[in-house]
Parts: C-alpha cells; sequence; structure tokens
C-alpha cells in the first residue's frame, strides 16, 4: 500500500530518472542498503559468520546453532514490538516509551500466575495458557490506559508514557512482592528456547505467527487505512465517520497486546527475571526499528515490513558488534554512531543532495518531463 | 480571535485579561508545591519542620535543577533531548579520572564539563536544526552514545583523593537563621553546598534570558508556531540550533555540579535523571508541544517531585518502588489537570 513504485503515475512522470534516485525513494531503501552493508561486511570479514551447525544442547536436543540462527531468534521481542510501535506511532505521530517497563509487568504476571505465588516452583501451578493470556489481559489494560490519556486527553504520545516508562519496572517488582521468582519446569522454556524435537527456536515461530497474524488483518480489515487516515489528518478522518479517538486506543491496545507477548517469550528465555533489567532500553531499539524501516515518526503513512526489517537490522548490528568481542556496556556508543549514520543518510535534505552530486543532469530531465 | 481578549454578552470587549497559559501553569505549580510541603510540615513533622530537611532536597538536586532547566529551554522551542542525564554521567567519570589519573585540578574539571556538553549540544543541534531529523532520534543516540562513552572511560567507579577538589566539594555556605538545634541541644546551622548557589544563580540569569532577551522570546516564537515564527523573521533554524547548544551546555554544567556532589565517577551517576528532568519540566507546566513554558515553574517542579518522595518515603513507604509509583501518579496528575485546564481554556 505503500509501495510507490507500484504507483503509475510516479513511472509515467519521471521515466528517466537514475536508477540511484529512484532507489534512494523507496521506503525500504535504508533498512535493506544497511543489511546488504552487514552482510557484506561479514561475508568480508569472516565468511563463517553465516556458519550454521547441528549441535546438540544440555537438554540432549539437537538444535541448529549459528549467528544467524542467533539473529533471528533474538530479534523476536524486538519484532514483535515493532509492530506494534509502527501502529501507534503511525496513528497518533508518537511513540510508547514504556514497552520494556510493560513487559517487566507483563514477565512479572506471568511468573506469578505460573509459580502461584511461591517464589521457586518445580512445576506450573496454572495452566500456562491461561497465565499468558491473564498477561496479555494486564498489558492491554496498561496499553488503554496509554491510549485512553494520549486519545482522550490530548497528551503527546512520549510523556503519556513516560507515567508508565517510570513506574512499570516498580509495578512488575510490586506484583511479585520484590521477590525474583523461578520456574525450572522445562514445559515453561519451550516458548523461549525449544520444542523437544525441533531443532529451530521457538521464538521464530512465535514471530512468524504473529507477523501473519498482522498480515491478515491489515489484508482483510480497515484498521491499516484508518489508521494511517487518522495519523496524517484526525480531523478529515472524523469527518469521513471515522472515530479518531477510538483507533488510536485501539492502536495502544494492540501494542499492549504485543508487549505481552514479547514479554512471555523474554521470561521464558530463562524462566526468571530481573525487574529492573529486562528487555533494558528495548524501547529505543523499537522506536529505532520503525525510524529505520523510512516509516515517519510523525505519524501517517505507515509500512510494517519496513519497521520488521529494521528489527532485524538492529539485531544483526548487535550481534555483529557481539563478534568483535565489543563489551555489552559499550554496545550503545557502537550503536550511536551507527544510528546516526543512518538518519543523517536518511534526511531528505541529505538524500536530495547525494542524489543531485551523483547525476547532476538529473535536476534538467525533471524539468523537461 | 486573540486569546487574553475576553468579550462579555453583548460583544463588548472587556477590560479584563486572562492569564497567559504559561502564568497559569505556572500558578498550579507553586501552589501545588506549598500545599504538599505544608502538609508534610503540618501533619508528618519529624525533619520536615527543620529548614535544613528543605535545604537539602536543593543540596541533592542542585545538578537536576540546572539539568531541568535545560530540558524546558529544549522543550519550550518544541524539541527534546533525552541525552542529558547520559552526558552528565559522562561528565561525572571523566572528571574523575581526570582528576585522578591525569592530575587534573578543579579548572580542567569545568573546562572538561563544559567542553563536552558543547560538543554535544553543537552535533546534535546541528543535526536537528540544520538536518531536520527527528530531536528524539538524534538524542537517543546522543544517549546511547554517552552511556557508551562512559563505560568506555572506566568501568569502575572512580573515587576522588584530590585534596583541592573536596575541599571545594565540602564547602557549606551556612544560611543564617535556619539552624535548629540537634538531639544533643548544640546548634547546628543550616547549610547550602556551593552548587546550589550555581545552580539558582542559573535559574535566574535563565529566567532573564527567557523573559528579556530577543533570544529567549525567539525559543517561544519557535514553539509556538514554526511557520509563522519564520514568516516574523526569525531564523528557526538558528534558534533550534542554539536551544539544543544551551540544553547541552547546561547538562555539562549539571555533570560538574553533580561531580562536586557525589565526589565520585560511576556508570550509575544520574541514572534516569534524563526522565527526572522531562518530569519536573511538565510538572512545572513546560508543554511538550512548544511555546509555553518557565524555568521558574521548572524549579518548583524539581521541588515537588522531591518533596513528595520524600513524604513517600517518611510515611512508611520506603522501599525504592513506592517513589517511583509516586511520581508517575504525580506526572499523571499534573497532565490530566493541565490537559483539562488547557483544552476548557482554548474550548471558551
Amino acid at each position: 500500500m505503500t509501495t510507490p513504485v507500484k504507483n503509475p503515475e510516479t513511472r509515467v512522470k519521471r521515466p528517466e530518472e537514475s536508477l540511484f534516485k529512484r532507489l534512494t525513494r523507496q521506503q525500504l531503501f535504508i533498512p535493506v542498503a544497511a543489511l546488504v552493508l552487514l552482510v557484506l561486511f561479514n561475508l568480508v570479514a569472516d565468511y563463517k559468520f553465516f556458519a550454521v551447525t547441528i549441535t546438540e544442547n544440555s537438554l540432549g536436543n539437537t538444535v541448529l546453532s549459528g549467528n544467524i540462527i542467533s539473529v533471528l531468534d533474538n530479534a523476536s521481542e524486538l519484532v514483535i514490538l515493532a509492530i506494534g510501535m509502527t501502529l501507534v506511532t503511525a496513528s497518533s505521530g508518537g511513540q510508547d516509551i514504556s514497552v520494556g517497563a510493560t513487559m517487566a509487568i507483563a514477565g512479572s504476571v506471568i511468573l506469578r500466575m505460573v509459580c502461584g505465588g511461591q517464589v521457586t516452583a518445580d512445576t506450573m501451578q496454572m495452566n500456562l495458557i491461561l497465565a499468558v493470556i491473564i498477561g496479555i489481559a494486564v498489558t492491554a489494560l496498561f496499553g488503554a490506559f496509554n491510549g485512553t490519556l494520549v486519545a482522550y486527553f490530548n497528551i503527546q504520545p512520549m510523556v503519556a508514557t513516560l507515567i508508565m516508562y517510570t513506574a512499570g519496572r516498580s509495578i512488575a517488582a510490586w506484583i511479585n512482592n520484590n521477590q525474583l521468582p523461578i520456574i525450572n519446569d522445562l514445559a515453561f522454556k519451550y516458548a523461549g528456547t525449544f520444542l523437544p524435537g525441533i531443532p529451530v527456536p521457538t521464538p521464530i515461530f512465535i514471530t512468524i505467527l504473529v507477523i501473519a497474524v498482522f498480515w491478515l488483518v491489515l489484508k482483510f480489515t480497515n484498521l491499516g487505512l484508518y489508521t494511517q487516515s487518522v495519523g496524517i489528518n484526525p480531523n478529515s478522518s472524523r469527518l469521513n465517520g471515522i472515530n479518531p479517538q477510538m483507533i488510536k486506543l485501539l492502536t495502544y491496545v494492540i501494542l499492549g497486546v504485543c508487549v505481552a507477548v514479547a514479554g512471555f517469550i523474554r521470561v521464558s528465555r530463562s524462566g526468571s527475571i530481573n525487574y529492573s533489567r529486562i528487555a533494558e532500553n528495548i524501547e529505543m531499539d523499537a522506536i529505532l526499528a520503525v525510524a529505520l524501516g523510512g516509516n515517519a515518526l510523525s505519524g501517517g503513512k505507515f509500512n510494517i515490513y519496513g519497521s520488521i526489517l529494521g528489527a532485524y537490522v538492529i539485531q544483526f548490528l548487535t550481534t555483529t558488534l557481539y563478534k568483535y568481542e565489543v563489551p555489552s556496556t559499550a554496545l550503545p556508543a557502537y550503536k550511536a554512531v551507527v544510528v546516526i549514520l543512518l538518519v543523517v543518510l536518511s534526511a531528505p535534505a541529505v538524500r536530495e543532495k547525494l542524489a543531485s552530486m551523483k547525476k547532476a543532469p538529473a535536476k534538467t530531465v525533471k524539468e523537461v518531463s | 480571535m486573540p486569546k487574553g481578549i475576553a468579550v462579555d454578552k453583548q460583544g463588548r470587549l472587556k477590560e479584563r485579561v486572562a492569564m497567559s497559559d504559561t502564568n497559569l501553569l505556572l500558578t498550579i505549580t507553586v501552589v501545588v508545591f506549598f500545599i504538599l510541603y505544608l502538609y508534610a510540615v503540618f501533619f508528618l513533622q519529624g525533619s520536615f519542620t527543620k529548614p535544613q530537611n528543605f535545604l537539602n532536597i536543593l543540596n541533592n538536586n542542585a545538578s537536576l535543577i540546572v539539568l531541568s532547566c535545560g530540558m524546558s529551554i529544549v522543550m519550550i522551542t518544541g524539541g527534546i533531548d533525552i541525552s542529558v542525564g547520559a552526558v552528565t554521567c559522562l561528565v561525572c567519570m571523566t572528571s574523575a579520572v581526570n582528576l585522578e589519573r591525569q592530575g587534573g585540578n578543579i579548572f580542567t574539571v569545568i573546562l572538561i564539563g563544559l567542553g563536552i556538553g558543547l560538543a554535544f549540544g553543537v552535533v546534535q543541534g546541528f543535526l536537528v536544526a540544520h538536518l531536520g531529523i527527528q530531536p528524539f532520534i538524534i538524542s537517543l543516540a546522543g544517549m546511547f552514545f554517552a552511556k557508551g562513552m562512559t563505560t568506555i572511560v572506566s568501568k569502575e567507579p572512580v573515587r576522588v583523593t584530590d585534596e583541592a577538589f573536596l575541599a571545594v566539594k565540602d564547602t557549606r555556605i551556612t544560611v543564617p537563621g535556619l539552624g535548629s538545634p540537634n538531639k544533643l541541644g548544640v546548634y547546628i546551622p543550616a547549610y547550602v553546598e556551593v552548587g546550589v548557589v550555581i545552580a539558582l544563580l542559573v535559574v535566574v540569569l535563565l529566567f532573564c534570558l527567557l523573559r528579556w532577551t530577543k533570544l529567549g522570546r525567539n525559543f517561544y516564537a519557535v514553539g509556538g508556531n514554526n511557520q509563522s515564527a519564520n514568516m516574523l523573521g526569525i531564523n528557526v533554524r538558528r534558534t533550534k540550533f542554539l536551544a539544543h547548544v544551551l540544553c547541552s551546555l547546561l547538562a555539562g554544567l549539571g555533570g560538574i555540579l553533580y561531580f562536586l556532589h557525589v565526589g565520585s565517577g560511576d556508570v550509575a551517576n544520574a541514572a534516569g535523571d534524563e526522565m527526572n528532568a522531562i518530569a519536573s519540566s511538565i510538572i512545572g507546566g513546560t508543554l511538550l508541544t512548544g511555546g509555553v513554558g518557565n524555568v521558574v515553574g521548572t524549579f518548583f517542579g524539581v521541588l515537588s517531585l522531591n518533596t513528595i518522595k520524600r513524604i513517600v518515603s517518611s510515611l512508611g513507604f520506603d522501599e525504592a518502588w513506592w517513589s517511583n509509583i509516586t511520581v508517575a501518579a504525580m506526572l499523571c496528575l499534573f497532565l490530566v489537570v493541565q490537559s483539562i485546564v488547557l483544552l476548557r481554556k482554548n474550548k471558551k
């Protein structure tokens, strides 16, 4: 819906434009270019980066391992968050900075449910699916809280979600009385690690499932259209019979559901939780994924596939940096440099300059046609 | 119809001039602060009755006051800078390493602090104002960069033992007439640290800057409406650039004050202070949409934020999470009140 090249008018109007310029106008140009650069860098530096081996893990399962698998696996939470974040960004023109803190709440609720209030549990005290549904309900409620502040009280999204950002981790600690519940039931960790007999990490399947659900929803409902129209102009959407406040609220609730799924994956990786460190700074990565995907952070048109690609690029970058033994504490500095380069390259002012530098007569062609 | 002109039923202009948004929100903040503090003094008593308790809020938050004022200025121009906390932390760590391992003195510390602040301000300001990139993304990258650089400078905490520095750090400026006797009956004079004096000076200077200088008025004009400001002949890019430079410079100064207060460099220094600064600005009546705000309000915002933290802990909820939850609740309350007040005002 947002691929400009399919629009016949663009083709007719500017038939003789340079390939470079046509490419840079694509929304997916930045994430794809970043991905290609990263892949090329790793191929040149050490092609073994892409090796996928079959190993046996501590539980005796044969599993696939390798950097690529680890990228796909570890990006799962980020991808799921980025999808919800894209919708929120598109509808309200702002970002939810509380997703990391709400993930802690989701994890805390789910762990409390399955541990039955005990500190350590060897078997699950509650049906896992029921616990996850309760987790989803709780974070959807927090999403609705954020959404209400944004939609009905007209508070800027970043400020409205600052409330949950400040309180979220504290609420998560409060839910479990500041104890750190640990569950040793293997079945609980299926979702975060491997299902018995399947060599591919389960989070990858969950991510594919979530992407499929959103693909279907956006294809067969008007959610995408309404979200875009509310983001572009809430007043004219209202005149066209869309309730902009309801749509905004809905996107925040959807993000809340995404957060619960991501939080569930995160806690089921280890079966425990650390309130102040779980999913730390993930809100920043999620917003970056949206921006990298070529979506305007001021709302309006969006492309969730761009954000998904952006999330994988960020995880790819992280894994590459880890491979070159960048300490995890210094990682943000390197990430920041890459991010600044990317956003500077994608800034409209710079892009125009680059395009005109690459092909000087491009301007005259435009005038002739 | 322009704001501030009221019309009565017959359509005649009334002589009454309504309060501007800035003054209205400032009044709310100041009133709330006094209610909070008086409540504490009369109902909780304990340490609240001693003036030193109030001065300690200032002592502990001198750097936050400076940070929040910088944040308010960027918010008035319609931007945001979430790198301030991390810049503070970086300044602390670099200063500590400089004093301990490279034989620096207090002047090199000041140079380092302002230099780091200026560097961050110029880069971020250029990217935001001249390339038109979202300030959130740029300052997010700035935050990541500063956090990473801090651990590259030193991972372990660095305690300062330099005597000349410690002498400045421990200088106590007594405030006459506010002391109180301790349990043994010995009279302890009330004091403030050097940082508080600097912070108060900064608040006064910035108040004058925002109120009476051309640059200050430009900040409001740009934040209020970008395009109108442009049509009035204001250099919007330059104004935005200067706002970011000023904010980061104040973050550098805040770093020096923080360092002067704690006397060590630590990766955990000033953690979350960017959010505290944003919260203080909002409680102080600055709107993130720009054009409305006041550093005096921000100053009271910092005081209110820390008063409520103290009240909560003295009520017996001293677990760390209660403090965060109350701050969030207070933020929520203020946002909703502001939103309702402004919505009703604009409807009239």
